[in-house]
């Protein structure tokens, strides 16, 4: 199976899948399982090279820490190439890629009932994109990936969100171009900078990490990078977006949103930002703990005056993007690998918990945390679910949360103990806001009399399956641990 | 059997799983509850199994680790599921899963009939799970699980009634509190690991490696820090000053959780805590002594509160608290196997009378169902005389009050005199040990009060029930007085194990049992410790003496103001109106608390979303888009989508581009 560029496959696979619903375009019932279909495809190829990764890291000649690569010549006049590559990191990416997306379009079975052709489409070219985004290693390439992966979500939030849609797009719209031009600009100097002292043109992101870059410059190009990664973090106070862009999307949308496209901002500054240069990431680190806990406390405080329960989950998103950044920021074996398990955990469980309120939704057409209370009673299985992930995203131990904010935490105690300790301040803040989420909504007396039907067979597999997978990452996280070890390893310099 | 260890944790979690996802089928409530008794019981089996193996064993290798499977490994950083088996642990899983299967027992006949029994049970199995994971635990992590394990299943048990508001509050001030706490010993965990780690190239988070370690870690200094971490996450858990005002307000749960989490484990898990690692805490002077201050000001202050209760659990409640109190005053001065000595001695008499005021408030309940009244069938005012009608309750209740008051023969006499007797002759604090001393014996005589207030209220004098349902009022089934009379046979008798060697007439089983877990604690507390005079056996004999005449005076002063001149109390509080206020509203601690915390960060939640988000940082961005839009205004005559227009522009353009070159 290794002689398929397997890489190209699982970036260009959903694109392909986009073929297979023309036929279908105005036919619901056979285009989602089409869809769902080409995702499944995607999930079994992930858990195959998960399955394989050991034996794929023994191949000779690859770039140290990586487990597959492709490379051809693509635009030679610039020097550009398809250069992928696979590495532990990269892996558990495109593992929560593959599975994300199956989450979201199990999740919108039912609920998108207008243009369902054009929603798939565009969730298949999104996975094609994300999937680039996560293997590409030369910079061109990694940046046309990221606006392929953006279009589709501007489209999502604009026809099938609610509310402000066309607010909430447009925000999201400026706020991510001029995060992405500020990059392409830094791009091209750091490829001329490049060219100029060594002749050769090139965008390869392993030729670039040499370059001799004048450290004024140097943080001028960093910053670029840092700024549109911090706009998809989103770091405070950047994040205004997020908040608009949840509440108005549609479940998928959210799904997509905070399982994804939040850690192509954390992936982007560990794999391009903080190598390609060093110093000025050294020079600017402050900045990213003062703005990670910042955001941390900050998010958590807003968080707990949020009504509208998507609000408030997408506010909670900004405080658990928070510890990535500190992980990040911290620069050490530990706390980034914190900092990576810690993408994958918040995808999972604030996914799980979008599906839920987007659950509540479909059924009560409100989400407002004032219109319910008492669904423990009427609705114990739906109930319980909520409660699991909403202890999973408060960091209770054995649930996978856990293990991310701990490892960060126990790797900044060294580097930065206050930062540590008023990340600390953060995690009392999230338990007090989710509490009392699940208070107003689970607990106490019923306040409106709302026609709630527990979960269809659907979604209770569906949360089952969320529910397994945040025990097993709490519970076992050691292969997932091991599996970045190496890169990260390598990325931190200590062998 | 050691290699067995699993088991224990293990079969209360097959017991909540079979509860938590089957129950609702299972439906009948007999077997529901004998599964969870017997998960709980099996445990229990395993525990005195082993408890009997490692009696069989010299002392030195009374140590056994059990690696079940790795959990967290990055790199410097490791920590496994694993548990460790010593003396200190094996009392733990004897009192949790002893006392914890009486409670499962009687939660069969108390939760009769009660919406959720299934749930309850539940619960109940994995609050069991957690608390033996965190006393079982090898490393601190996996001590932390449960740690936060139980927080977790005190949340959902206090928030059993989950329809009531005042229960929902009152257990997410319990989840909130705890977790401040746990802050705390995240940082103390974290301090020690690093610390051990860049100096002296130890990484680890183990029990037993740290104890091995533990020479190489100074005097104060950085112990000091961690270990006051740790102490603030031991507050958080046991209710100490200033994080325990979440214990009273827990009495919302059903009274059998209130005996087993509230009383007899999980507010010990600090005080265990602090004796698992004994050897890190006695290396800093500083930190015992604040826990010692701590536990003798907590000890008082909790008992001045309970005074002036009318709310039975409450009373009981405020006791706990300062029962803890009088824990942490023996760890911190050092007198480890006195503080855990005393942790079970009160989890028998404490959970005695916790299921015995349960009994009660079950009666209560009953007669004043059966009158359709709606008097408070937990307040002490609507009691009296009970004595007639539930024998069996009065006299566990009795006995067990007796063993908390100190009166000599009963369990808590032993513990409660050593206690007072090391905070006197200790030689970690020097003078302050007069102070320490002082404090604890007043409390003491607080305690004696406050439990014959209760006791005189409730069994004795006439009865003040509605005299509509008095006959109603009887004792409950056997499934409820079994665990009481068991708990009150061990209130009297549990204390034994443990005699002072100054009576002499048995050995001291316990200190002997607990030496090789305390040892190295007392050889760093000698290297520091004040070699003044040591006290004489004539001091030791009339310190408890004293302490005797003191939990005499205590009840004397009760059987007067409650017996015999039953006006008095009323006088009282007349004569002294705003002192009984404050004392009766608990000395406005939780006002205190909204006032200072809760509500600025409300309020801050409000400004920093309405006022920054929204005003100033989208204000800025709405004004950037509100530029580009008018900008467009302009720009969209430019793209008409008239063919002609752009023909123009084409044309017009060429023109300049052709006159640039043409001129140039």
């Amino acid at each position: 199976m290794t002689d398929l560029p397997l890489l190209s496959v699982l970036i260009f696979l959903p694109l392909a899948g986009c073929l297979l619903l023309l036929p279908v375009w105005n036919c619901r019932v056979s285009a989602r399982p089409i869809a769902l279909g080409v995702a499944l495809i995607e999930l079994a190829l992930a858990a195959w090279l998960y399955a394989s990764w050991r034996g794929l890291s023994t191949i000779p000649a690859q770039l140290p820490g990586y487990l597959l690569q492709e490379d051809a010549a693509w635009i030679p006049a610039f020097g550009i190439r398809y250069t992928l590559g696979l590495d532990g990191i990269s892996l558990l990416m495109v593992m929560l890629t593959a599975f994300t997306f199956c989450v979201a379009l199990t999740v919108s079975w039912n609920s998108i009932t207008e243009k369902t052709g054009l929603f798939l489409t565009l969730m298949l070219v999104m996975e094609s994109g994300i999937m680039g985004v996560f293997l590409a290693l030369d910079l061109a390439l990694f940046y046309l990936f990221w606006e392929v992966m953006l279009i589709p979500m501007f489209f999502l939030i604009g026809v099938w969100g609610h509310g402000r849609r066309i607010y909430s797009t447009i925000k999201f719209f400026l706020f991510t171009m001029f995060g992405s031009l500020l990059m392409l600009l830094a791009i091209v100097a750091l490829h001329l900078t490049h060219a100029q002292q060594t002749g050769v043109a090139t965008f390869g992101l392993h030729e670039l990490l040499g370059t001799q870059i004048a450290p004024e410059t140097q943080l001028w190009l960093f910053g670029a990078f840092f700024l549109a990664f911090a706009i998809k973090f989103p770091l405070f106070p950047l994040h205004t977006w997020l908040p608009d862009a949840h509440t108005d999307a549609p479940t998928a949308g959210s799904v997509i949103l905070a399982g994804l496209l939040l850690k192509t901002g954390s992936y982007g500054l560990i794999r391009f930002g903080y190598p390609l240069f060093p110093q000025a990431a050294q020079t600017l680190t402050p900045l990213l703990y003062a703005l990670a806990v910042i955001g941390i406390i900050y998010a958590s405080l807003v968080a707990f005056a949020q009504e509208d329960m998507k609000r408030l989950i997408a506010y909670s998103s900004i405080g658990h993007m928070g510890f990535v950044a500190i992980g990040i920021a911290a620069w050490q074996p530990v706390a980034l690998s914190g900092s990576i398990i810690q993408m994958a955990n918040h995808g999972v469980t604030t996914g799980a918990l979008f599906c839920l309120v987007g659950m509540l939704d479909e059924r009560a057409h409100t989400r407002d945390i004032r219109a319910f209370g008492g669904l423990w009673g009427k609705i114990p299985r739906y109930s319980f679910f909520f409660l699991f992930f909403s202890l999973a995203s408060l960091g209770l131990p054995g649930l996978n949360n856990f293990v991310g904010e701990f490892l960060v935490l126990v790797g900044t105690m060294k580097k930065a103990p206050l930062v540590a300790a008023l990340a600390f301040v953060g995690i009392v803040l999230t338990l007090v806001y989710t509490v009392r989420l699940v208070q107003e909504v689970l607990f106490q007396e019923e306040r409106q009399p709302l026609p709630l039907a527990d979960l269809s067979l659907r979604e209770f597999s569906l949360l089952v399956v969320l529910a397994l997978l945040d025990l097993w990452m709490g519970v076992h996280p050691a292969p997932l641990l091991d599996m970045i070890h190496l890169p990260v390893q390598l990325l931190t310099g200590t062998p | 059997m050691f290699d067995y260890v699993w088991l224990i944790p293990f079969f209360p979690l097959v017991g909540f799983l079979i509860n938590g996802f089957f129950g609702k089928k299972i439906k009948n409530e007999a077997v529901i509850g004998a599964i969870g008794t017997l998960a709980i019981f099996s445990s229990f089996i395993v525990s005195c199994l082993i408890l009997v193996e490692m009696i069989g064993l010299s002392p030195e290798k009374r140590v056994f680790e059990k690696v079940v499977f790795p959990w967290i490994h990055s790199g410097n950083f490791k920590a496994d599921m694993a548990f460790l088996l010593d003396p200190l642990s094996c009392i733990m899983i004897m009192v949790v899963t002893g006392v914890g299967s009486l409670i499962h027992l009687y939660s069969i006949g108390y939760m009769h009939g009660e919406e959720g029994f299934y749930r309850f049970f539940a619960y109940l199995n994995l609050f069991c799970m957690s608390m033996l994971l965190l006393v079982l635990g090898s490393n601190m992590l996996v001590m932390f699980i449960g740690w936060e394990g139980v927080g977790l299943c005190s949340y959902l048990l206090i928030g059993y009634y989950f329809h009531k508001k005042s229960a929902g509050d009152a257990a997410k001030k319990a989840f909130v509190m705890n977790r401040v706490g746990d802050f705390g010993f995240l940082i103390g965990l974290f301090t020690l690991y690093w610390w051990l780690g860049s100096n002296h190239n130890i990484w680890t988070i183990n029990f037993t490696e740290i104890k091995a370690a533990s020479h190489l870690l100074p005097y104060g200094g950085v112990v000091t820090v961690a270990t006051l971490c740790f102490f603030v996450g031991a507050t958080g858990k046991s209710a100490q000053i200033p994080l325990f005002t979440w214990l009273p307000d827990a009495m919302e749960g059903p009274t059998p959780v209130s005996a087993l989490i509230h009383a007899a484990t999980m507010v010990t898990a600090g005080v265990y805590m602090i004796g698992r690692m004994s050897f890190v805490f006695i290396k800093s002077p500083e930190t015992m002594m604040v826990v010692a201050c701590v536990g003798a000001a907590t000890a008082i202050f909790a008992a001045t509160i309970g005074t002036a209760q009318n709310d039975i659990k409450r009373v009981l409640a405020y006791s706990t608290v300062s029962q803890l109190g009088f824990m942490f005053l023996a760890m911190g001065v050092g007198a480890f196997t006195a503080g855990i000595f005393h942790l079970m001695t009160h989890a028998f008499f404490k959970a005695c009378l916790f299921l015995g005021s349960g009994s009660v408030i079950h009666a209560m309940h009953y007669a004043l169902h059966k009158g359709h009244l709606h008097d408070d069938a937990q307040d002490m005012r609507n009691m009296g005389g009970l004595k007639k009608a539930m024998p069996i309750t009065f006299l566990t209740f009795f006995v067990s009050t007796i063993a908390i008051a100190g009166i000599p023969g009963f369990s808590g006499f032993f513990s409660k005199d050593e206690i007072l007797w090391m905070a006197f002759a200790n030689p970690l604090h020097g003078n302050l040990n007069i102070l320490l001393w002082g404090t604890g014996a007043i409390a003491a005589c607080f305690t004696a009060f406050y439990m014959f207030r209760l006791v005189f209220m409730t069994f004795f004098g006439e009865c003040r029930i509605n005299s509509k349902v008095k006959d109603h009022l009887h004792e409950s089934p056997l499934v409820i007085t079994i665990p009481l009379m068991v708990l009150g046979f061990l209130a009297v008798f549990g204390g034994y194990i443990g005699m002072p060697k100054l009576l002499g007439m048995l050995p001291n089983y316990f200190e002997h049992w607990l030496e090789p877990v305390f040892e190295l604690a007392g050889e760093y507390g000698a290297t520091y410790a004040h070699h003044g005079a040591h006290p004489s056996h004539a001091v030791e004999w009339a310190l408890m003496g004293g302490s005797v005449v003191i939990a005499l005076i205590g009840i004397a002063i009760a059987f007067t103001m409650y017996v015999q001149n039953t006006a008095l109390p009323k006088k009282f509080t007349d004569t002294f109106p705003t002192l009984h206020r404050a004392v009766y509203n608990k000395w406005y601690i939780d006002e205190l608390y909204d006032y200072a915390f809760v509500n600025p960060c409300k309020a801050l939640g409000q400004f920093l979303w309405k006022g920054f988000d929204v005003l100033v940082i989208d204000g800025i961005v709405n004004g950037v888009a509100g530029v580009v839009m008018g900008c467009s205004g302009v720009f969209r005559y430019m793209q008409s989508g008239l063919i002609h227009n752009y023909a123009w522009s084409m044309a017009f353009g060429v023109v300049v581009m052709l006159g640039y070159y043409v001129f140039k």
